[in-house]
């Protein structure tokens, strides 16, 4: 590859102690002893038994700084490792690539779409007798449609694509390789959660375990489901389909693209469905991210809203939403992303001569759906089959997000006792639930709301907390070393948790744990078992995404304050805004 | 995508005689040798928008568009024409096909908008935000001829008349406040400010009549408002006024769709994901309004309206008057030359007498000649027509089938099909009706001509 690369691998130990490398803490033991006993994390040596080993260990792997454990009664995963500093929460380091690959990735409905809508679809509009005299429409121009016109005449909600039948074919075989691929982008959400059908059985319960707890059903579950879901596949679609095939293959964490590699990054522009500016002054250490000009990519997503034709509205406009932020967090855009999912399989119809288990696995890319779909008998009716792939949409929400989040609330709750000072960072949806809840059972509790620019995330969550009568302060993370003196607990959402016991969440939140470590507070991790991942990770700044410079050059609605106007293009200004 | 187009194509247009007439609605009136409907269907076509419907008014005017749009567009577009009355205005012209309409979205597109914005972009910030309806803003043109300020009094004070008051959120997202035309006071509702805090009122932006409208919303506000007359004028304020206080109906449709598709979930499970899903986003004023202090949502009913205001290269503007037909003429050959659409290109290059200069930004239609020692700059002429010699054509609109005499001197001026032009006539600033024979050596200056009816 290119020599850069090369240069930074020897470096790259180095580097990351850039992160948040807390020299061996002085003082250990704030929880019991017994509680460092802890049988369930054997796989990391450098995380066993902190307490002694740490110090010494720091010059074998400066990556994995040892956090310390206080685990209390099994729940509460604690502080994080240092291999997790400040990570984007994984479904908005998604916002940037999903829509590129969106044409693809979610689920494809072209051909033939005709409605099934009540509107009586035979109807044609200029023999229609209507109610209102006053117009009558005339067809006066009509593109040749093989199959009958006056199906079409309905209206938009009829699009009857001529060409589709002819073309479908060649046109899924081209895309299907960038499907694959844009699955494993945008579909996080999705994957995480098929993984996690794998430990359903086992951890449907506990929601809440800590990562350790979960290794072993990690390493075999996965894997078997993985298997036979593919054999199933694979049997019964051998010929024509071979998604869930590469999708075993891509089911092995897969090498995220390194942007510094520039012949990849030509073919995935090519790919790419928005046009993406790649930004002029990248700063060196993260310039291995996705670093495009900001703002480029909306309008232009837009301007091809309707030439996207095969996709789905309800996907689309899903996507739109990723791209433009409008839904944030992991819980908020797995669902929306499942409903305009279920949304595409009630309007979709098989077109003719072909059967709805292969068609609709070749449309929609989440690992979830597709296998879902590659289980279905073949005798079942289509509607049938629709149902029956929106009631296991149904089943997954409530189950992984609604169920998982309840216990996670519950067993949570026992954890805060009266006078305790909670803190956390950023806005996290389960921690606002289990302090809402707390609340309402009456204990009496502070809580610290730390807060970043530029999102400010904090700010809504504040608003819903004080709205609610809890007492509140709020923060910056500047500020996080200060505060944390008082602070009794630290309460944490995460948007994954890796097999290696990473936690992955908002950036930012690796300082406010390190700190919290620090002050030898304990730190509450609260993720459900649906965003657990296989995926081994070390570097920590490997899958963030940049946001858009102007955030932090620029403060909205102070104008008078925008100091760096005019310095944007610069050539010796780089400016960097992890998220 | 679920949407549905309606083209608004007008039929005779009082502010284009006498360039407009009978036998040519104002959908056919050539914009560089090409029908301005051309512009808005070419366009549409190419965001792969195929099925349309074009509403004309008048039974004559429709027939005449139809028959010119099966010409045009066989094979490539799938056009319903609706013949409606005339004098109806948009908004009934809307009522009159609004039972033809059953996508979730409406598209609704003036067919005498000259423009580049992609259709796509306003149907994806309306999909977005889910708003009830999303209108396309551009900034005003600049207006009158480049060279000297020749445009007439009467222009001006046309062009005053178009101007908008637009009030807009500070995120430019949203449309709080629109008026058509420059009152003395502008009644803003105090809810509305309330909520957003913030309004940013504009008077360089113009309404490109480009709307999306939510289906179900539109036919009920046509339904009950039956007063109704126009869009822009009517039903467009009474949204936007409306739109913290909007009357349950228009909300009442989306949920009732959301719970027949969630019958499975129960209903807490709803209130939970909805919750999920609200918390996710920021909010705009119009969630932060529609909360109760307490934080629980309340009864109040919201709609959102959305702008989408065309980037400022973009080029966007709608033929309602003289002066903007003059402008799209001189803009369409010129700056803006990428709007023509392929089947526009001249055909066999015309006749050229000696000594004859064309200049540049012209365009001379198929199968027109001319005479010697002619000049012609910034101009357009037409098909199949005779120029004499010694004729000067500046800024100029020359339709098809003209018979121009020697030694005339035509300077930014109309002139229609079929017109005659004797030798040694002087226009200036002049528009010539259809068939209208200016006898020879006569001078006019900012006349409108046309023949009388009988």
């Amino acid at each position: 590859m290119d020599p850069r690369r090369t240069a930074r691998t020897v470096s790259d130990p180095k580097v990351r102690q850039v992160g948040f490398f807390t020299p061996a803490p002085p003082e250990r033991s704030i929880s019991d002893p017994p509680r460092f006993q802890d049988p369930i994390q054997p796989p990391s040596p450098s995380s066993t038994q902190v307490n002694d080993q740490s110090p010494s260990g720091n010059s074998l792997s400066p990556v994995m700084i040892p956090p310390a454990h206080h685990h209390s009664d099994n729940f509460l995963r604690t502080a994080l490792q240092a291999t997790s500093p400040p990570k984007a929460f994984s479904y908005s380091a998604k916002t940037v690539t999903i829509p590129p690959e969106n044409e693809d990735v979610a689920s494809l409905f072209s051909p033939g779409r005709k409605v099934v809508s009540a509107k009586s679809p035979s109807s044609f509009p200029g023999v229609k007798a209507s109610s209102v005299p006053a117009s009558e429409l005339t067809t006066v121009s009509v593109v040749n449609l093989p199959p009958g016109i006056s199906e079409k005449a309905g209206g938009a909600s009829v699009e009857v694509q001529n060409d589709r039948p002819v073309s479908a074919k060649t046109l899924k075989e081209k895309t299907s390789k960038a499907e694959r691929r844009a699955l494993q982008e945008a579909q996080r959400a999705a994957k995480a959660a098929a993984k996690a059908e794998g430990t359903k059985a086992s951890s449907a319960a506990s929601k809440v375990v800590t990562s350790a707890n979960t290794k072993p059903s990690k390493a075999t579950k996965p894997s078997s489901q993985k298997n036979d879901g593919s054999q199933v596949a694979a049997s019964e679609k051998k010929g024509d389909d071979r998604a869930p095939e590469k999708d075993r293959k891509k089911d092995a964490p897969h090498p995220r693209m390194q942007y510094d590699d520039k012949s990849r990054v030509e073919k995935a522009k090519k790919r790419a469905v928005v046009k993406q500016t790649e930004a002029r002054n990248r700063v060196e250490l993260f310039r291995h991210l996705p670093q495009y000009e900001h703002g480029t990519q909306l309008p232009d997503l837009e301007t091809k809203f309707f030439e996207l034709d095969p996709m789905h509205p309800a996907v689309y406009k899903v996507g739109l939403q990723y791209l433009s932020g409008d839904i944030r967090g992991g819980n908020a855009r797995c669902i929306a992303m499942f409903q305009a999912f279920k949304e595409a399989i009630k309007d979709y119809s098989t077109p003719p001569e072909k059967t709805l288990i292969r068609d609709l696995t070749a449309r929609i890319s989440s690992y979830f759906l597709k296998n879902r779909i590659a289980k279905l008998p073949l005798a079942l009716s289509e509607s049938e089959a629709k149902s029956t792939l929106m009631l296991d949409i149904d089943r997954f929400i409530n189950e992984k997000i609604i169920l998982s989040e309840k216990v996670i609330v519950k067993h949570a709750v026992t954890k805060i006792r009266d006078g305790d000072v909670l803190l956390t960072y950023g806005a996290s949806s389960v921690v606002e639930m289990i302090l809402l809840h707390a609340h309402e059972l009456g204990k009496h509790f502070r809580v610290v709301v730390v807060d970043s620019r530029p999102k400010l995330e904090g700010q809504l969550l504040l608003r819903r907390l004080v709205r609610k009568g809890l007492s509140c302060t709020y923060t910056h993370v500047n500020a996080v070393s200060c505060i944390m003196q008082d602070v009794t607990r630290v309460f944490l959402g995460a948007s994954s948790v890796l097999s290696n016991g990473t936690v992955y969440s908002r950036v930012g939140t690796a300082c406010v744990a390190m700190v919290a470590h620090a002050f030898c507070v304990p730190v509450l991790v609260c993720c459900e078992a649906y965003k657990f991942h296989e995926r081994v990770q070390l570097d920590s700044i490997c899958f963030n995404e940049l946001g858009n410079p102007d955030a932090i050059s620029k403060v909205q609605g102070r104008e008078e304050i925008n100091y760096l106007d005019g310095f944007v293009n610069q050539e010796n200004l780089q400016l960097l805004n992890l998220m | 995508m679920d949407f549905q187009v309606v083209v608004l194509a007008g039929g005779n247009s009082k502010n284009l005689t006498p360039l407009v007439s009978k036998e040519l609605p104002k959908p056919l009136l050539p914009v560089a040798n090409c029908p301005v409907l051309n512009y808005v269907l070419h366009q549409l076509e190419q965001s792969n928008l195929k099925d349309l419907i074009v509403v004309v008014e008048g039974e004559d005017a429709a027939l005449l568009v139809g028959a010119w749009i099966s010409g045009t567009f066989i094979d490539r577009l799938h056009v319903e024409i609706a013949a409606v009355p005339e004098d109806i205005g948009t908004a009934g012209a809307l009522r009159a096909i609004s039972h033809h309409l059953t996508a979730k979205d409406i598209l609704v597109v003036s067919g005498d908008l000259v423009s580049d914005v992609p259709p796509g972009a306003l149907a994806a910030t309306h999909r977005r935000h889910d708003a009830a309806v999303t209108t396309m803003l551009c900034s005003i043109p600049v207006s009158g001829p480049l060279e000297s300020g020749s445009s007439g009094g009467k222009d001006k004070a046309k062009k005053l008349g178009r101007y908008n008051i637009i009030g807009l959120d500070p995120s430019k997202q949203f449309l709080l406040h629109i008026a058509t035309e420059i009152e003395k006071d502008a009644r803003i509702s105090k809810r509305i400010l309330h909520a957003v805090g913030q309004m940013e009122m504009r008077s360089d932006l113009m309404d490109a009549h480009m709307y999306a409208f939510k289906r179900s919303v539109l036919q009920e506000v046509l339904d009950i408002k039956d007063t109704f007359q126009s869009l822009k004028e009517d039903v467009l304020p009474y949204l936007v006024r409306s739109q913290l206080k909007s009357e349950a109906l228009l909300n009442r449709t989306p949920q009732g769709e959301e719970n027949s598709n969630e019958k499975v979930s129960s209903q807490n499970n709803q209130a939970f994901i909805s919750r999920i899903l609200a918390n996710a986003s920021t909010p705009s004023f119009h969630g932060l309004y529609s909360e109760n202090p307490d934080g629980s949502s309340s009864t109040r009913k919201t709609h959102k309206c959305c702008v989408y205001i065309a980037s400022s290269s973009s080029y966007c503007v709608r033929l309602n008057s003289i002066q903007a037909f003059m402008d799209i003429n001189r803009d369409v050959t010129g700056d803006a030359d990428h709007l023509l659409s392929p089947n526009n290109i001249i055909g066999p290059s015309p006749k050229l007498g000696t000594k004859t200069t064309v200049g540049p930004n012209c365009r001379l239609g198929e199968g027109s000649e001319m005479g010697d020692k002619c000049q012609v700059k910034r101009s357009i002429i037409g098909r199949h027509c005779r120029i004499g010699s010694h004729v000067k054509a500046v800024n100029s609109v020359v339709m098809n089938h003209v018979t121009i005499g020697d030694g005339c001197i035509i300077q930014g001026s109309v002139i229609c099909s079929n017109v005659q032009l004797q030798e040694r006539v002087v226009l200036k600033d002049c528009q010539v009706g259809a068939g209208f024979v200016v006898t020879a050596g006569s001078e006019y200056k900012a006349e409108s001509l046309a023949k009388k009816e009988k």
